[in-house]
């Protein structure tokens, strides 16, 4: 869908994330690392996608399309839509995702706290891209989706005590995945539910300033079967 | 039915003026009314002081971006300025005003003006600065946010066929805040890119009825494209 080279981190949780998405669910992906979760869905999952800009029904991008084309993602690039795809207002896209419709939202983050508030629409002075539809599927999803390298540039673990940066909703992310651990959120708390193979308790809580509780029984990071 | 087909030229000398708040369509660069706007910047000196309500700041170069960047505008309300880092920075330094609002809400805002409600209430921003300074309102137990609605002066959109009549159709992604901006302001001009005779479109195909449209201008090719 979108076109990068992705480090060894970001494979590692986009195919842990995958894992996250079920048969049959409406699923909004975010801009940037989300966009490239459909490649590594398992072919017999079938996934309906939600572009905010107006459909559902998204395919994969469309190597000859241009910004200019009738069908582009909510990012501005050209896509395809699949067999059954339909095509709405802006109207109608957000009462897919306000009225419950949207099972799924994948975003990425700057900070999410243990208490699961999740900051990803500004930085004050700095970068004000605006939540555009942030806010709405951060809030109304079913299941808020959070994948993020597990340390910023700085060091500094992605799950936070508390976020610094103005929240885009609080209390709504579910899950937390990064290249070293999945977090999710219990009895409004996230706790540590995966560890990494390549990774010990200790590691997947480095950089992390708070007390996180680990899950009576730890999730296994693949699937056996 | 009237023939609502004029030129550019004529639609916006008769309905735009300085000081006006304008909606204007398009998310991305689909059912954005370039040739409106790029007239509209080709003459900054008659229209300006512009509040302008639209999704997103488009690209540097093209769209509203050429009216934000010559001054014409004093406000711009929008969901996402990311893809147009020199407004950013205009926003930063505090020469234009911007009001973000979350999207589906900036919608329903829309929906409300041109729906005669005067304000709608929801739970979309609580708990976040969205919410800062707002009126609220205790429903339920719950405390919902009071929205009040927007409406426009003057409405552009760019629409992919049109009858001379005005009633609109919109390919794929295109469609986008257009048709609720079209229900929401005194004046509506549809920029088309192909205007066929009244009746052609099917009457159940119509996403905006020409009952909204005041001028209906075919759209030029895009000023962006070869660059």
């Amino acid at each position: 869908m979108a076109k990068r080279e992705l480090t060894s981190a970001e494979l590692t949780l986009l195919k842990r994330a995958a894992r996250e998405v079920r048969h049959g669910m409406v699923v909004n992906l975010g801009i940037g690392l989300p966009q490239f979760l459909p490649e590594h869905l398992p072919a017999d999952t079938d996934v309906t996608f939600h572009s905010e800009n107006g459909f559902v029904g998204m395919g994969e991008g469309n190597p000859e399309g241009t910004p200019d084309s009738d069908v582009i993602d909510a990012g501005g690039r050209a896509c395809r839509v699949v067999p059954g795809a339909a095509f709405f207002d802006s109207l109608t896209s957000f009462a897919i995702v306000r009225g419950g419709n949207l099972d799924l939202a994948v975003l990425g983050a700057f900070e999410v706290s243990v208490s699961g508030d999740l900051a990803n629409w500004k930085i004050p002075g700095k970068l004000t891209p605006g939540m555009g539809g942030g806010m709405e599927l951060a809030q109304k999803a079913n299941h808020v989706l959070v994948i993020s390298h597990h340390l910023d540039k700085r060091g500094r673990g992605k799950l936070v005590p508390q976020c610094s940066l103005p929240l885009t909703a609080p209390a709504c992310v579910g899950t937390l995945i990064t290249e070293r651990a999945v977090f999710r959120r219990v009895d409004g708390r996230m706790q540590l539910a995966s560890v990494h193979p390549d990774f010990d308790r200790e590691s997947a809580l480095e950089g992390i300033d708070a007390d996180v509780p680990s899950a009576e029984n730890l999730e296994p990071w693949e699937d056996k079967s | 039915m009237l023939d609502r087909v004029t030129t550019v030229e004529n639609a916006v000398a008769g309905y735009v003026r300085s000081g006006q708040t304008l909606m204007v369509g398009g998310f991305g660069r689909g059912g954005v009314p370039f040739t409106t706007l790029h007239l509209i910047a080709n003459h900054a000196d008659k229209y300006r002081d512009l509040t302008l309500i639209k999704n997103d700041a488009n690209e540097p170069g093209i769209g509203i971006d050429l009216l934000l960047k010559q001054g014409q505008v004093k406000k711009l309300i929008a969901t996402h300025i990311g893809l147009n880092p020199e407004f950013i920075r205009q926003m930063n330094d505090g020469e234009v005003e911007c009001e973000l609002i979350p999207q589906g809400i900036f919608a329903e805002k829309i929906r409300a003006g041109g729906a005669g409600i005067p304000a709608i209430m929801t739970d979309i921003g609580l708990g976040t600065e969205v919410a800062q300074g707002k009126a609220t309102y205790e429903l339920d137990g719950k405390t919902l946010l009071i929205e009040p609605c927007m409406r426009g002066d003057v409405a552009l959109v760019c629409a992919d066929i049109a009858d001379k009549a005005g009633n609109a159709w919109w390919c794929g992604s295109n469609r986008n805040m257009c048709v609720v901006m079209g229900t929401a302001c005194k004046r509506v001009i549809v920029e088309a890119k192909q205007i066929v005779e009244t009746g052609r479109l099917k009457a159940e195909d119509i996403h905006l009825p020409s009952v909204f449209v005041d001028a209906v201008v075919p759209a030029g090719p895009l000023p962006h494209r070869g660059n």
